[in-house]
């Protein structure tokens, strides 16, 4: 066990060193320019310039840059180009929100997933499953940026449920559990939004995994020593098939995170993805650098996690 | 006397594909997935020519009106019209072979990088597989969208350039099922009787064993088009897709959110199209999946 989380901890870094190299190379080797003024502006004296090169290397060639920026976002010294604060700070400040709302997202999509993809094999082959299945693809088609727009109108006009922000304004809560129920109030919909996708998703590795499972020699025996259907669905079954929930969570952060940079955007949500959607219109190439090297290591971390876990539930299973 | 003549032999093709066919023709829900995604196809290729030749029908797509900017549907404007006075039915026919050649050629970058990749890892195996894999789960970490996202905005949206970004971050999961099937089939006796015949690797991959995974690979396709067609329309609702006038469904609606309140139908109805066009592709690629799925029996 120990030896496996080495291993796995080695070939994160490994795969970490790889993701920040490519994701420097993309941002730098594409063309346009980060200064905050025009290229060709007149008004820009060649000493600002040269002294704005020189804060963030810009003037070194691109192999130096990296390391530049590797070393100076390992030491918390790497600086936004825009507002010239520390990145680890503005990451720092957005990342409880988006981790609270990727992992809302995250629980919705495991546990209606599981009911669908289960009642889906439930009824294998017949109606109920046909339906679930149009259902779960319908899902995944959905674009989040057209349904949030579509719940927003509804909302606003039928219901007093918060489109905007993580709190409501104007109002100063003393209460700690009134402030966490605002909270949650306000993370519910773009929660659900984002987590639509996954349940879709979720849903269908379920399914797929409760049908190969049912198809074992110990369902049979089951079956034959007279149980009844229920009993062997629900207890024998249902168990042994909840592998794809732990790989679930390893394959959704990804997607989840992609999502959260429009869902972000349209519902006012100070999360990760917003700033990271705010850093590609600013061409804030330290910010940029830094979000990806985070959000890749939350990934990272994530199916380590997803892994372990896979052991401890299923015995079956020896990590080495 | 009875003569009891044979069963025609035509009835059952012996052509894999042939067999495939038939029993995806059996799929109602596949079936009809396929004909929308043929319609769909019409209308890009039909629409793209009458806009073309200058013909407007049902009226020009790019054609402002002010005083009749943001009506309901009604019988002129069967969908209304936006912001401009533009018939939205006509931009949403004009929008969509953006769309289809997205998904399309999206498809066919991410499977040209996807199965080269995962070839030479599933066929060479050891030290070699060992550095793409890593590569390739590397990559898989990556909130793609926020890459595409990052590429497009820097090297400047235009179509060719939505395109390559999508299908240069898209080929991980082909690559692993490419490389999956690779690894099964070079162990089978015809490989190795054709490695003995002394052929070199190149023609082994391409001509032996490619053919033999070209069913998996080609559901993979198929399912990664509608993958290509969403995020081409979160790119063009964020401002980074194919620029204006050009009519996306994405821009449309991203062009509407400012009137949201006052004109639903500049948001449902070209978000209708793209969740239509997504199902349609999703549905067809599970049927074909389904009928080419011999190996296990699963639905």
């Amino acid at each position: 066990m120990t030896s496996f989380i080495i291993r796995r901890l080695l070939i994160s870094v490994l795969l970490l060193f790889i993701i920040s190299v490519i994701s420097f190379f993309i941002i730098t080797l594409t063309p346009g320019s980060p200064y905050p003024w025009g290229e060709l502006n007149p008004k820009v004296s060649p000493e600002v310039k040269r002294v704005f090169r020189e804060k963030f290397h810009l003037d070194r060639p691109l192999t130096e840059q990296y390391t530049l920026i590797m070393r100076d976002l390992f030491s918390g010294r790497l600086r936004s180009i825009k507002d010239e604060r520390p990145v680890l700070e503005k990451i720092g400040e957005r990342l409880p929100a988006t981790l609270v709302l990727n992992l809302g997202a995250l629980a919705l999509s495991l546990s209606f997933g599981l009911m669908l993809g289960v009642y889906g094999a439930r009824h294998a082959g017949r109606l109920p499953d046909v339906v679930t299945s149009v259902l779960a693809f319908t899902f995944i088609a959905l674009p989040g940026f057209w349904i949030s727009y579509l719940m927003a109108i509804v909302l606003v006009n039928w219901a007093a449920v918060p489109i905007l922000g993580t709190h409501t304004i104007g109002v100063d809560f003393t209460n700690g559990l009134e402030v966490f129920l605002d909270g949650w109030w306000h993370i519910m919909l773009p929660a659900s939004i984002l987590a639509i996708g996954g349940i879709a998703v979720q849903s269908r590795f379920i399914r797929a995994s409760m049908i190969d499972t049912l198809r074992e020699d110990y369902i049979r025996t089951a079956r034959a020593k007279g149980l009844d259907e229920n009993a062997v669905f629900y207890r024998h079954a249902l168990r042994n098939s909840i592998r794809p929930l732990l790989t679930g969570v390893g394959m959704l952060l990804p997607t989840l995170i992609s999502g959260s940079v429009i869902i972000e955007s349209i519902f006012a949500y100070p999360g990760m993805g917003r700033l990271g959607y705010e850093a590609v219109l600013e061409r804030d190439y330290p910010t940029l650098v830094a979000l990806n090297f985070v959000t890749a290591a939350l990934v990272l971390g994530g199916n380590l996690l997803a892994d372990l876990l896979y052991a401890v539930v299923d015995p079956r299973v020896r990590l080495e | 006397m009875i003569i009891n003549t044979p069963e025609p032999l035509a009835l059952v093709p012996a052509s894999p594909a042939g067999r495939a066919w038939r029993r995806f023709r059996d799929n109602k829900i596949g079936m009809v997935a396929l004909g929308v995604v043929l319609l769909l196809a019409l209308i890009g290729v039909v629409f793209f020519t009458l806009n073309h030749l200058g013909i407007p029908f049902p009226a020009d797509p790019d054609a402002t009106n002010l005083e009749r900017k943001l009506l309901a549907p009604n019988a002129v404007n069967w969908l209304g019209t936006d912001n401009l006075g533009r018939d939205v039915l006509s931009r949403l026919l004009n929008g969509a072979h953006i769309s289809l050649t997205v998904g399309f050629i999206a498809v066919f970058v991410s499977l040209f990088i996807g199965v080269t990749v995962g070839a030479v890892a599933g066929y060479f195996g050891k030290w070699v597989d060992n550095i793409i894999m890593r590569i390739v789960d590397a990559i898989m970490c990556f909130p793609t969208f926020f890459l595409i996202l990052t590429a497009v905005a820097l090297l400047g949206p235009s179509i060719i350039n939505i395109v390559v970004v999508i299908g240069l971050v898209s080929w991980t999961g082909t690559a692993r099922l490419v490389r999956a099937e690779f690894l099964t089939l070079r162990e089978t006796s015809y490989v190795q009787a054709t490695r003995a015949l002394g052929q070199q690797a190149p023609r082994i991959i391409f001509r032996h064993i490619l053919p033999n995974a070209a069913a998996p690979i080609l559901v993979t396709a198929v399912l990664g088009v509608p993958d290509a067609i969403l995020a081409e329309a979160g790119l063009s609702f964020l401002g980074f897709g194919v620029q204006p006038p050009q009519a996306t469904w994405g821009n449309i609606i991203a062009d509407g959110k400012t009137y949201i309140l006052d004109a639903w139908w500049l948001i449902l109805f070209p978000g209708l199209a793209i969740l239509i066009a997504a199902l349609s592709f999703y549905l067809a690629g599970d049927a074909l999946r389904q009928a080419v799925e011999t190996r296990s029996a699963r639905q």
